[in-house]
């Protein structure tokens, strides 16, 4: 049953199995292991970019096809269901419309991007897909009566989700909305998680690892490479578009800011890169560390900060305001150290 | 006998040079075509042309009486038209397995190839294992191809192309640098396919003794034209191979 649910893919490895259940289970129990405004936050980010980095990796590590436009893909999500939430009223209805909508525009605005490239040369895609996310994003930012431009906009969701709604006290902690809003997302995104580890462990998902090995020789023995990648490219990018559309419902808020920056984009690539392209696994890894690590590296460092105040240079190093510095530093580090990723560290270790 | 392939005038020019020049050649079921020629004289340009992986610049290709000669490399695959290729050319990073059921799975539509679970195809994993027997690789299954010995890859490249089940084989000297313990294996394995008389094969191969004991007739190409064709002893004793070999590697035989 368990061996079906994550489609054969086992761990395989000891300590790797051990790190995918704490955070499943980190998860899973987040409202009650860590209760606070803040932790909730972290564990819904944290559910949101396992989606979104194991999207991309089935474009990068399973297809061998480097996208720039994945977050455009991400904020179609995001602002259908804040759009339908605007236009259509708060409820569940605007929610699945506005999520169905995001991902059918991602999938058709990735097959036409794939059409266009992919037939070319897999290095063009990726220089279109950076050409029609600018393009996209600054659309955004110009159409500011139906967008809201650079300053996004707010909108209303299911009162059964919201703060107010109070459904008495479990294991100590008072069960609101929003707990039952975390929810939604984290079994919404678990479900598509396991949707995906399911297509990448299918006959289709070993056609893609073979293009990506050589796809000269898929070519050869019998399969269309170009259809290949643009069906993953399609895929990829209607999962993204549901990741999007969960971001938006926790945040309750769609901007440029949020969904379409470049620098989620390389978050992205740095998830799965360090969680281990081509393993879906390293993608869940690799969005846990880095959401963790935006989120609370500035707090570790602020009190090493003072905790070395007496030494002259170092705490001046470990100021809060350097954190961005030692992420850079920690991203060399494990590139460096995992070229293969964590998971293919850890895997190559047994 | 009916031609199962046809090539018609097939011409490609890389800038001046012309690498196969007008080859006009047609292949019978049931029979094996050995291809040789000395280094450079566009054997290997014609299986190209052949499969696809290069487009001609003139003639044309007929599968059993259909133009292909337009058609992607994938699309002449599927209609039955195998290669195998001279320098080892597999997936290296899948297992053993794994290469022989993706050579299977492509032209054997699976049922939820989507959403169903690759390993629960079990049709496709015994297929892919009886190929594997008939090239003695069933023992090395699980293990990657990049870690395979240069022998068990060219005789894991002969099973990809055995489980294309194609009507056409192309083998592009499938012993290349086998061990003389290993080579059997392989050139028993296209004795057996010779049986099968709706098929035809072409072999791109060096070893004179090879294509003694194998070929039903020989071509000649030499700077990309077609100078001989014929009864493999006839071919192999006429001036003009003696010629196109510079009168070495024949004469020693």
């Amino acid at each position: 049953m368990l061996m079906r649910l994550i489609s054969g893919d086992r761990p395989r490895s000891a300590i790797l199995t051990v790190v995918l259940l704490a955070i499943f289970l980190g998860l899973l129990l987040a409202p009650f292991l860590f209760p606070g405004v803040r932790s909730l936050e972290t564990a819904a980010r944290i559910s949101v970019f396992i989606l979104l980095a194991a999207s991309y990796d089935l474009l990068l590590g399973y297809t061998g096809v480097v996208s720039f436009a994945h977050t455009m893909f991400f904020g179609m999500g995001a602002y259908g269901v804040g759009l339908a939430s605007q236009h259509m009223g708060r409820g569940f209805g605007s929610l699945i419309v506005g999520s169905l909508a995001g991902a059918a525009l991602a999938a058709a605005f990735a097959f036409v991007i794939a059409l266009f490239s992919l037939r070319v040369r897999a290095i063009f895609f990726a220089m279109i897909t950076l050409a029609v996310a600018s393009a996209v994003a600054v659309l955004v930012s110009q159409l500011s009566q139906i967008t809201g431009g650079e300053d996004g906009f707010t909108f209303q969701i299911p009162r059964a989700l919201g703060p107010a709604n109070r459904m008495g006290e479990f294991m100590g902690v008072s069960i609101t909305g929003k707990i039952l809003n975390y929810y939604v997302i984290f079994f919404t995104s678990l479900a598509f998680f396991l949707l995906l580890l399911r297509i990448v462990n299918s006959p289709f998902g070993r056609v893609l690892q073979a293009i990506r090995e050589n796809d000269f020789r898929a070519e050869a023995i019998g399969y269309r490479v170009v259809r290949y990648r643009t069906i993953a490219t399609c895929i990829s990018a209607a999962m993204a578009a549901v990741a999007g559309s969960l971001f938006a419902l926790w945040l309750r808020y769609v901007g440029p800011e949020t969904t379409l920056s470049f620098e989620i984009m390389l978050d992205i690539l740095l998830m799965v890169v360090i969680g281990g392209m081509g393993t879906i696994w390293g993608a869940a890894i690799g969005a846990t560390l880095m959401v963790l690590a935006q989120t609370y590296l500035q707090d570790l460092m602020g009190s090493a900060a003072e905790a070395t105040l007496a030494v002259p240079m170092l705490s001046r190093l470990l100021d809060p305001d350097r954190w961005l510095l030692w992420l850079g530093v920690l991203f060399i580090l494990s590139v460096y150290f995992f070229p293969a990723g964590i998971v293919g560290r850890l895997r190559a270790g047994r | 006998m009916t031609d199962l392939l046809q090539t018609r005038d097939l011409t490609v020019r890389f800038g001046g040079h012309v690498a196969v020049d007008a080859v006009t050649c047609a292949f019978k079921a049931g029979e094996l075509t050995a291809i040789v020629g000395p280094n450079g004289a566009g054997k290997t340009t014609y299986f190209n042309l052949i499969s696809g992986q290069i487009p001609a610049s003139s003639g044309t290709v007929q599968l059993m009486g259909e133009e292909i000669g337009r058609l992607s490399p994938s699309e002449r695959c599927r209609r039955g038209l195998g290669r195998a290729f001279q320098l080892t050319n597999l997936f290296p990073g899948l297992s053993v397995l794994e290469n022989v059921r993706l050579a299977i799975q492509a032209h054997r539509p699976v049922s939820g190839a989507l959403f169903s679970m690759a390993s629960s195809h079990s049709a496709l994993t015994t297929e892919a294992m009886s190929v594997l027997e008939r090239v003695r690789l069933d023992g090395v299954r699980d293990q990657k191809v990049s870690e395979l010995s240069h022998g068990n890859q060219r005789k894991l490249e002969v099973a990809m192309l055995i489980a294309l089940d194609p009507k056409v084989y192309m083998f592009d000297e499938p012993t290349a640098g086998m061990s003389a313990d290993e080579a059997p294996v392989v050139l028993d394995l296209i004795a057996e396919l010779k049986a099968d008389t709706d098929r035809t094969i072409l072999l791109v191969e060096h070893k004179m003794d090879v294509i003694r004991t194998l070929a039903d007739r020989i071509i000649v190409l030499h700077n990309g034209e077609l100078v001989a064709d014929g009864d493999p002893a006839e071919v192999i004793a006429s001036d003009v191979v003696q010629e196109a070999y510079m009168g070495k590697e024949l004469t020693d035989v």
